[in-house]
């Protein structure tokens, strides 16, 4: 295994397009690690770019939006003053994710780019309409995160492409989001359904709203009939049943022994309605 | 394979070791290091046994590389005691019999360190939570929980 660590990514991506076998980017190494020590993937070339500048910032714009560097951990999302009053869905999305100690490494574009359909941060990323940044041997372009998976395991970059930066959008004015997953337990635990949701209100009612759904589907899935059944109303129970159905009618799961089908069209209908609630109450600006 | 040199410090004291890039921190913690108090459990990141913290940040050295710890600040359960002297965690941990077989001991010691210095006041439930990625399979927890409140109590009195 060769091991390099590049310090711009325009370098990173030249030594991906050039390598042959397989080349992995380390961030935090919580996944590309554990499927070393696995034997699952051992990469032929393993490039750490947590060695070019300013990877670990997390940066608000002057326009309000926020750049975040591709190493940034959770844990430093979770301590940093403001990201979580704007985005509290997308830091707390995060925060579920693993232990203190896989908090003290692991990255949203870590999380991205596994591919996991249970991935916490991804649907929450969704919600807020998240974008990254893409440097390939072509130069960069921007995606939007529901593109980047497209399987288990899959993503949309080609060969020598990486995520360069994490662009979350402006919060605005009667903006709220949040995230929510169900584990049969407290803690520790891979989602069985995750519901991220992002809304904005004009007085009462629901004007803008962005619905996703997580480990019911092969990818993470951005619901628009969820948004549509919230969009224009005040999130009264005739709405919130309307969104359930809508949840539950997107979900196109798998059976395994963390939960059914069944089990999981109901929940993600369930999860989505508490998720809308608490999105909601941040928008009016109470604490939830 | 060509092997990278490492320079870095462990508790204080400046080290350099050479390492395959495959090799893990903890990997070159115990056998390049000899400093075999971190504990290898899991081995991905599940059990917390091998915790370390890097640049003062709680991490499980086996999910870290050894090639990664190039110019960082390790400390690791040997770094704990001063000299003879136990800290005061180290102390408690044996008056309130928080262990049995040990091997989730150093782990849990570098984690509880870690939360003291973060949170010098920390609830139980926060002490939970944060111990959360450190599995002991002999106690039951109750005793290591109790251990760390005490600590916290005493080293707040003590300062």
């Amino acid at each position: 295994m060769d091991y390099h660590s590049p310090a711009s990514f325009v370098e990173a991506s030249a030594l991906a397009a050039n390598a042959t076998g397989i080349t992995r980017f380390l961030a935090g190494g919580t996944d590309v690690l554990v499927q070393l020590r696995s034997d699952l993937v051992t990469p032929d070339t393993l490039i750490d770019i947590k060695k070019i500048n300013g990877v670990r910032d997390i940066t608000r714009n002057a326009d309000g939006s926020w750049t975040l560097g591709v190493a940034a951990t959770g844990a430093e999302m979770s301590e940093h003053p403001e990201l979580g009053r704007d985005w509290p869905g997308v830091v707390e999305a995060m925060d579920l994710i693993g232990s203190t100690q896989v908090q003290g490494r692991a990255t949203l574009t870590g999380n991205l780019c596994n591919g996991s359909p249970a991935a916490d941060s991804v649907p929450a990323m969704v919600a807020a309409g998240v974008t990254v940044t893409v440097t390939g041997p072509d130069g960069a372009r921007e995606l939007a995160v529901e593109d980047i998976p497209t399987g288990p395991g899959k993503t949309a970059l080609a060969k020598g492409e990486l995520i360069s930066a994490v662009n979350i959008p402006a919060r605005g004015a009667n903006g709220g989001d949040a995230y929510l997953r169900f584990i049969p337990r407290t803690e520790m635990d891979i989602a069985v359904v995750g519901v991220g949701v992002n809304l904005r209100l004009d007085g009462d009612k629901i004007i803008e709203a962005r619905v996703s759904l997580g480990a019911v589907a092969p990818t993470v899935l951005l619901v628009e009939d969820c948004a549509k059944a919230i969009i224009g109303t005040t999130l009264d129970e005739v709405a919130l049943d309307a969104l359930a159905t809508a949840a539950s009618a997107a979900c196109n799961p798998i059976d395994d022994k963390r939960g059914t089908i069944e089990f999981r069209t109901e929940v993600a209908g369930v999860l989505a309605k508490r998720t809308a609630k608490i999105a909601y109450a941040r928008a009016k600006g109470e604490h939830a | 394979m060509s092997k990278f040199h490492v320079s870095t410090q462990v508790n204080g004291d400046a080290v350099e070791f050479l390492c395959d890039p495959r090799e893990t921190l903890l990997d070159c913690l115990r056998d390049k290091l000899n400093l075999t108090g971190t504990k290898e459990g899991c081995g991905t990141g599940d059990c917390g046994a091998c915790s370390v913290t890097v640049e003062g940040r709680l991490v499980c050295s086996c999910l870290m590389l050894g090639v990664e710890a190039e110019g960082k600040q390790i400390e690791t359960v040997e770094g704990i005691a001063d000299g003879d002297m136990l800290h005061p965690l180290q102390k408690k941990f044996i008056e309130y019999a928080a262990l049995q077989c040990g091997v989730c001991t150093p782990g849990i010691l570098v984690a509880a360190k870690s939360l003291l210095e973060k949170n010098p006041n920390p609830t139980e439930e926060e002490t939970r939570y944060w111990l959360a990625g450190n599995l002991c399979r002999c106690t039951g927890y109750d005793k290591i929980i109790r251990a760390v409140m005490d600590t916290a109590a005493e080293l707040r009195e003590a300062s």
